[in-house]
């Protein structure tokens, strides 16, 4: 039951995802970050199998500051999700990382930038993605209250309608939700919003 | 549901006077879920040679970015662009050689050959070559795309007319199924200019 999503307004990108940890029917932990933060401007929510994602956004987030240190600049959000889509293409047919995301970046040219990345490695650049159960809640909210150049307020307002559609019909809803954001200052982490305490 | 459904795809090529049409669809699906309605299907490899890939989204980009790559180091080695007959042949091979494991995508290649002379040709999965000299169609909505092509292609159309039938036989077919759709993405290509045009049909 695991959701993420996220959307770009005017200047940043957002990533929202749940916090919960669950092993069939008992919730680890309710404060699990699943958005990592990839370098200075670039952010991965990502959902799916526990331990294939941790693996993978380590592996990926690694293989990010090896690129920066070798070659002096950091890579552009376009090219980490190239990176990304690549090594789940090659893992594909032989042991699949069962993870999906959504990479949300800053770059000073192109500015802020949405990337969906399926557990198939289909790679689609996009204003507005969804995974999980919740996908079918927040996608819907966000088709009809989404608009190019959103400030950050009426973006996490957004947010926090789709929140609440997930909490409210969805059966067994994630209890806290993170949120962060990323902009020309940077990656980090702007608000939880929370049902539990931990 | 089939792998070759999951993403959702639409794709035709028509022949024409000195010119050929390829169109897709622009629908992104996950099963019954659309992610997205602007995605890329249609790559062009030179200016007189194009590649549609249907079927899995993902294995259609890895597929053009392999072709591209093999495409590039064959303009290096010859120092001239490939030939459609050339390209489908790569292609072929390309997806035989994964015969026991195959690239789930059917691909359309279009192109002008020598004498500026039109090219078609669709294959399967694994590599099988269809050349037609009318029209070649791939993906979830092909079997209404052979019937609405059957019914309106025309021979030695020139390019306006070749649009407007390849136009009218995409929307007409992607309407009918579920899983493509969400407007057009034609090319027309002469020997002299190529046209890109989206089309706007049922947004559903």
């Amino acid at each position: 039951m695991e959701c993420v999503f996220g959307m770009v307004g005017k200047g940043f990108a957002l990533v929202v995802a749940d916090s919960s940890a669950v092993n069939s029917i008992l919730v680890h932990k309710s404060n699990e970050d699943k958005i990592m933060v990839l370098d200075s401007h670039k952010l991965m929510g990502a959902s799916g199998e526990a331990g294939d994602r941790a693996q993978f956004t380590e592996y990926v987030q690694k293989n990010v500051a090896l690129y920066q240190y070798r070659n002096g600049i950091p890579l552009t959000t376009k090219a980490a999700a190239n990176f990304m889509r690549g090594e789940l293409a090659t893992a594909l047919r032989k042991n699949p990382y069962m993870v999906n995301i959504v990479l949300a970046g800053y770059d000073k040219e192109t500015g802020p930038s949405l990337y969906f990345i399926d557990y198939i490695a289909t790679l689609h650049k996009v204003d507005k993605a969804a995974f999980g159960y919740g996908s079918y809640f927040a996608l819907s909210m966000m088709d009809r209250h989404y608009h190019p150049n959103m400030t950050v307020d009426e973006a996490v307002k957004l947010a926090d309608q789709c929140i609440e559609e997930i909490r409210s019909r969805l059966v067994v809803a994630p209890q806290n939700f993170v949120i962060k954001i990323v902009d020309e200052d940077g990656a980090r982490e702007h608000l939880w919003r929370r049902t539990t305490k931990d | 549901m089939s792998i070759f459904e999951y993403n959702g795809s639409a794709l035709v090529a028509m022949v024409g006077k000195n010119c050929f049409a390829i169109a897709s669809d622009r629908r992104l699906g996950v099963q019954l879920q659309t992610i997205a309605t602007d995605f890329q299907r249609i790559f062009k490899i030179h200016n007189k040679l194009f590649l549609g890939l249907s079927g899995l989204g993902s294995d259609a980009q890895t597929l053009h970015q392999r072709l591209v790559f093999r495409h590039k180091l064959y303009q290096l080695r010859e120092e001239r662009d490939m030939k459609p007959e050339t390209f489908a042949s790569l292609v072929s091979a390309m997806l035989y050689e994964k015969r026991f494991g195959p690239y789930f995508c059917q691909p359309v290649i279009a192109g002008l050959g020598e004498d500026d002379k039109p090219f078609i040709c669709t294959m399967d999965s694994i590599g099988a070559k269809e050349l037609a000299k009318d029209f070649v169609v791939a993906g979830t909505a092909s079997e209404s795309l052979y019937g609405a092509c059957e019914s309106m292609f025309k021979a030695d159309m020139d390019h306006e007319e070749l649009f407007e039938t390849i136009s009218q036989a995409l929307i007409s077919s992607v309407d009918r199924d579920c899983l493509s759709g969400w407007g057009g993405h034609v090319y027309v290509v002469t020997p002299d200019e190529v046209t890109e045009r989206i089309l706007k049909g049922r947004m559903d």
